[in-house]
């Protein structure tokens, strides 16, 4: 599904990614985790083509994604912070988005999911942070795309919200897709997550299942396990 | 699907939305009023088409650039959010920045075009000889409107800080407005011994502005007022030859900035 070898990032002096070989091979739930400035979301946007690496390749269903954005139907992205443009309606960005990229029903349900029809003629600039990360998630999933990469997809969620997110996270995933989820909420990825992706200063640090990791680092439980990773290198 | 027009249609597609978008903005409205009431005004006071004319002239050709400057490099910085929407999204980066620049250079040479056009048609400006005078007005001040929007948003895209954007885009707008003015006199009061009409011809084509305001002087028969230049002047671009050269020389205004533009857009990180 998603190919990346020996990827390197620099923003001037600052050296964020250090090569990064990462594999994704089949469908399934992949957590990308480190601490603040690892890399995570350089390396998420470099898979989105909106980072161009210095060096190094990525390929998106077996095709290099080198200057060329045909390849980003395949991939449904949640970006990390919802900022859209303040003076539409959350209609007419639903609409925007649907002629750019093409026509899909699924937004109905979605919508009717996270009972956004109150808001749909409001404008964006005047909703709640959470609100606008529900319709955050509605455009990233209306489109069914067998890729699914979601950064930070819990900010500002209610409880119930959440709930929502989790089973449509699963039933996507019974469908076969690949999921990347970025998040500090380590209850979140320990619940949803089947793989571990571990990034430390710009290179992959672990990469396999919570047990493995529990069991690399002697810790009976995750959250122990990822501070325990930490500690090491940085106390 | 045919590939090129189909990035046609994607690229039409982020104009309509950055137009939308523009026109639903006050600052349109503000713009477009400020012509409007700027043409009524002149008009009132010169009761004389042509020589309304010649003072619109001399207010706008410094107005324009700067409000081109302004509008683009404050349309940039305010859209990030947008253009971040858009490139998660499978466009073309080239259709993104081309569709916003023109967004923003049609909407506002639509607001002089409609704000000034009304005023003086509503004047009989299409009884009257000064219509051709005032055509060619228009049509060098949009070519200003695209030529500076080009260069702001050059400048948005290379400056990540805000404010240091802005800096740059007055400063150039300076420059090209008043700065080049000034050097270009104290040039040739330094060389007067020598044969100055050559210079001086590729000094006026090489800026924008300079090149604006010698096309309109020139069609409004004033060129007395320049002297033994203002005749050579006359001989190059009173004919259709220099027209020409003229009329090319503005579109390259536009088009290195506007290849810059996609240059830039593809290297870039957001």
């Amino acid at each position: 599904m998603v190919n990346i070898q020996d990827l390197h990032k620099k923003f001037g002096k600052n050296h964020v990614l250090k090569g990064v070989d990462l594999s994704i091979v089949n469908g399934g739930i992949f957590a990308v985790l480190g601490p603040n400035g690892s890399g995570k979301t350089t390396l998420i946007k470099s898979i989105l083509g909106m980072v161009i690496p210095n060096k190094g390749t990525i390929e998106v269903l077996g095709k290099n994604i080198n200057k060329s954005s045909e390849y980003k139907y395949q991939i449904d992205y949640l970006p990390q912070i919802a900022n859209f443009p303040n003076n539409l309606k959350v209609k007419e960005l639903i609409k925007m988005i649907k002629d750019l990229r093409g026509k899909t029903d699924l937004d109905q349900s979605l919508i009717a999911l996270f009972k956004l029809e109150p808001f749909l003629d409001k404008k964006l600039g005047n909703l709640s942070g959470g609100t606008k990360q529900k319709v955050n998630i509605v455009l990233t999933f209306m489109f069914d795309s067998p890729i699914i990469i979601l950064d930070e997809p819990t900010t500002g969620l209610d409880p119930i919200s959440l709930i929502r997110l989790k089973d449509l996270i699963q039933a996507e995933k019974i469908k076969g897709k690949t999921i990347l989820i970025t998040s500090h909420i380590m209850s979140f990825v320990e619940e949803v997550s089947d793989e571990i992706v571990f990034l430390l200063e710009g290179q992959i640090y672990f990469k396999g299942s919570i047990s493995n990791l529990k069991s690399k680092t002697n810790q009976p439980d995750f959250e122990h396990a990822i501070a325990s990773i930490l500690q090491e290198n940085y106390a | 699907m045919p590939l090129l027009p189909f990035y046609k249609k994607i690229m039409l597609k982020i104009l309509k939305y950055s137009f939308y978008d523009l026109m639903r903005s006050r600052w349109s409205y503000v713009y477009f009023a400020f012509y409007l009431l700027l043409g009524i005004v002149l008009l009132f006071l010169n009761n004389n088409l042509s020589k309304a004319v010649i003072t619109l002239m001399n207010v706008i050709i410094v107005l324009v650039p700067l409000i081109g400057t302004i509008f683009g490099v404050m349309y940039y910085y305010n859209s990030k959010e947008f253009t971040e929407l858009l490139l998660a999204q499978p466009l073309k980066r080239s259709s993104i920045f081309l569709g916003q620049y023109l967004g923003v250079a049609i909407s506002l040479s639509l607001s002089l075009i409609l704000g000034l056009g009304i005023p003086f048609v509503f004047y009989g400006l299409f009884k009257s000889n000064a219509i051709w005078d005032f055509s060619l007005l228009l049509i060098t001040e949009s070519f200003l409107t695209f030529i500076f929007t080009a260069l702001a948003f050059n400048i948005a895209l290379s400056q990540v800080n805000k404010i240091k954007g802005f800096g740059f885009a007055i400063l150039l707008w300076l420059f090209l407005a008043i700065i080049y003015d000034g050097l270009f006199l104290m040039s040739l009061i330094l060389f007067e011994e020598y044969p100055l009409d050559k210079l001086s011809l590729v000094g006026t084509l090489l800026n924008p502005i300079d090149l604006s305001r010698t096309l309109i002087l020139l069609k409004l028969d004033i060129s007395a007022l320049l002297g033994y230049t203002g005749a050579i002047f006359k001989k190059f671009f009173g004919t259709n030859f220099g027209l020409i050269i003229s009329f090319v020389t503005l579109i390259i205004w536009v088009v290195l900035p506007v290849t810059r533009i996609i240059f830039k857009a593809k290297k870039k990180d957001f």
